[in-house]
């Protein structure tokens, strides 16, 4: 078993909106209840549509949202709960690569300034006269030319710069790296490339990762493991083969079928959608009661109305939230 | 089959730090009555450039049409007045945008800007032209029309901003509807639910679709006809069937190898190095060089557009030599 780095224990995070005013703020749940480990040379990637709340998980993973409740433990220390330098020192550990290149990288700065900040916060890091090598080093290491070091980012295509933006998560060499759709702004053609980047790094380093995407076919390729979200919860988890060729919560199976299938071939032979979702995700303002995707589900009942389902399985490796869960069938749900 | 729209030999430039570049070089296809048309590219293909020229909706100052034809139901839009070419966008030919947002009008409601479209083009009294909108907003999908034609775009959700557009772009009856990346913002069970909705207008309108896009899984499922378009050329062009089962230019191949697969899972995927090239500064010859791993010495010629079989068109010197370099990919 690999170390574990970091671990979500029951993460729920509410935010408060609406005008102060006569007291008409309302609550959103944008996280509910998560668990999530993340051990080292491991990938756990996290799908969802936009309003799952991946993202917030996200900035509670890395430290830069405080949970409403439960706790993020990072290498064995309370994430949130510490302060002042031993929180500048656990904030080393676990990164954050954003999804825009174009906006997370800022444009008057250089490469070498970007890169070099990471060390200014940190000095203890490098000494000051080896930093220009740490520089030229990082930028080779994720595949750019360190004769590139003084030039801006808009010198460089979107590719280019989410090396850039990935190389300065590096800096510090965390042991976790949190990618939050790292590469949906990206080019199709240029896409591959920082996915298979992000994979020999990971091996290289030994690091654990959190890959956040909506692009389901990215995430089976990266990930070791897939937790499902719907409107702040996971509703289903386990290995890409489960979640793929044996999905039990109707959602993934959803999801998946709503995935335009780039095999030509199988529409011909008429291996086209079944399942078209109907609706969209409701309000995380006003989620329905128990379970929150029984509004567009197919075989929704009373009981799931009434009582929230929670995670569970036969096997540990692959849970579902469903009171109703699918049959398992084999063969991959047609595309 | 008869084509209602040709596109012939088609050049756009756009201003540029360095002068006029070629956003659009020689571009030529046809839309067939009832087909849809997919043309894929990835950023500074050309791809919305040229589904703008057919609205006629570039940017005036930035931008100008130096040679080609586009024939709308026989005729030449780009001859035409003003005045009858307005007529023709909306009643022959009408756009679906990527975003919905920030093409509706926010300040009016959506019944309203869909009236505007059957006042102007079928001559409907104000009474009926709203009823219209009613009509083609139930028609798309919108829930309790009656009542949402007096919302505003912001109180609409995403997907159910893009079917606001997709009725309005119908509210003149048009035969062409040219969709530029109309899902691309949306998530993928809404995105499942748009393609549905324009798959089944089309059907039932006999209507022709444009449809620009990104995305190998878009094409797959809605395409009859493929363009594959690469620095503002056309690179690829044939039915899509024959174009799937046999890609015959290198970038359609790597591009269509690039897409992860489960059976791919554990290996490195398939790259295609660099990034698309500025259209400022592009390479001679072929476009694709720099990029391909096929490249030989004559790319740096440009190559001509062929036809390698029956409709199926590939831009490439090394298809043309060896028609059997399609299968080794």
């Amino acid at each position: 078993m690999d170390e574990v780095l970091l671990q979500a224990r029951s993460v729920s995070k509410r935010f408060q909106v609406g005008p102060r005013l006569f007291g008409s703020r309302r609550t959103l749940q944008a996280v509910d209840s998560v668990d999530l480990t993340v051990t080292a040379h491991r990938t756990i990637g996290i799908v969802g549509e936009s309003g799952s709340g991946k993202s917030t998980l996200a900035s509670m993973l890395v430290g830069d949202e405080r949970p409403t409740s439960g706790e993020v433990e990072l290498l064995g220390r309370p994430l949130h709960q510490l302060r002042g330098s031993s929180l500048r020192q656990a904030r080393r550990d676990v990164q954050l690569v954003r999804q825009d290149p174009y906006t997370s990288l800022n444009p008057r700065m250089t490469v070498e300034q970007i890169l070099r900040e990471p060390f200014d916060v940190h000095p203890d890091l490098a000494p000051r006269a080896s930093r220009r090598q740490k520089v030229s080093d990082l930028l080779a290491m994720v595949g750019l030319n360190p004769d590139q070091l003084d030039r801006y980012p808009h010198q460089f295509s979107g590719g280019q710069r989410q090396r850039i933006g990935i190389a300065r998560a590096l800096a510090l060499k965390p042991r976790v790296l949190v990618c939050d759709e790292p590469v949906s702004a990206l080019d199709v053609s240029v896409q591959a490339q920082v996915i298979n980047l992000l994979e020999d790094l990971q091996r290289e380093l030994g690091l654990g990762c959190v890959f956040i995407a909506h692009d389901l076919s990215v995430v089976h390729h990266i990930a070791d493991r897939i937790a499902v979200m719907y409107l702040g919860r996971i509703v289903e988890e386990g290995s890409p083969a489960d979640i793929h060729d044996r999905p039990q919560h109707p959602y993934t199976k959803a999801l998946l079928a709503a995935v335009p299938e780039p095999d030509r071939s199988l529409h011909a032979e008429g291996r086209s959608r079944q399942i078209v979702l109907q609706g969209e995700i409701p309000s995380p303002l006003d989620p329905p009661s128990g379970c929150h995707f029984r509004t567009r589900c197919w075989q929704a009942e009373s009981r799931c109305a009434e009582e929230r389902p929670l995670l569970s399985g036969a096997d540990t490796d692959h849970q579902v939230a469903c009171h109703f869960p699918l049959e398992v069938t084999t063969g991959r749900v047609s595309g | 089959m008869t084509a209602l729209v040709e596109v012939d030999g088609l050049r756009v430039e756009f201003r540029t730090r360095t002068g006029w570049a070629r956003a659009v070089d020689d571009v030529s296809f046809h839309l067939e009555e009832g087909r849809t048309m997919a043309v894929l590219g990835e950023s500074g293909s050309g791809k919305s450039a040229t589904a703008r020229a057919m609205l006629g909706v570039l940017p005036a100052e930035q931008s100008r049409i130096t040679a080609g034809r586009i024939d709308v139901a026989g005729e030449d839009i780009l001859q035409v007045a003003e005045s009858r070419r307005r007529t023709i966008r909306g009643a022959e030919v009408a756009m679906v945008f990527q975003d919905a947002l920030s093409a509706l009008n926010p300040v009016l409601p959506v019944g309203f800007q869909i009236t505007e479209g059957c006042q102007a083009h079928q001559r409907m009294g104000r009474r009926r032209a709203r009823e219209r909108a009613v009509e083609l907003l139930d028609l798309v999908g919108i829930p309790d029309a009656g009542r949402r034609a007096r919302d505003y775009p912001h109180q609409f959700s995403g997907g159910m901003r893009q079917r606001v557009m997709i009725a309005m772009a119908l509210s003149a009856d048009p035969r062409v509807l040219v969709a530029d990346e109309p899902t691309t913002a949306l998530d993928v069970t809404i995105q499942a639910q748009i393609l549905d909705l324009l798959h089944r207008l089309q059907d039932e309108r006999r209507m022709s679709l444009l449809l620009i896009t990104h995305d190998m899984g878009v094409v797959a499922q809605m395409a009859d006809d493929i363009t594959v378009m690469y620095a503002g050329r056309v690179l690829e062009q044939g039915r899509a069937d024959e174009v799937f089962a046999h890609p015959r230019h290198p970038y359609t191949r790597a591009l269509m190898q690039s897409v992860p697969r489960a059976e791919q899972k554990g290996q490195p995927l398939r790259v295609i190095p660099g990034s698309p090239p500025d259209i400022s500064a592009l390479p001679a010859g072929c476009a694709f060089r720099p990029r391909c791993a096929q490249a030989a010495h004559d790319c740096s010629s440009p190559p001509p557009l062929v036809e390698l079989a029956a409709g199926h068109f590939s831009r490439c010197h090394l298809a043309r030599r060896d028609p059997s370099v399609s299968a080794h990919g």
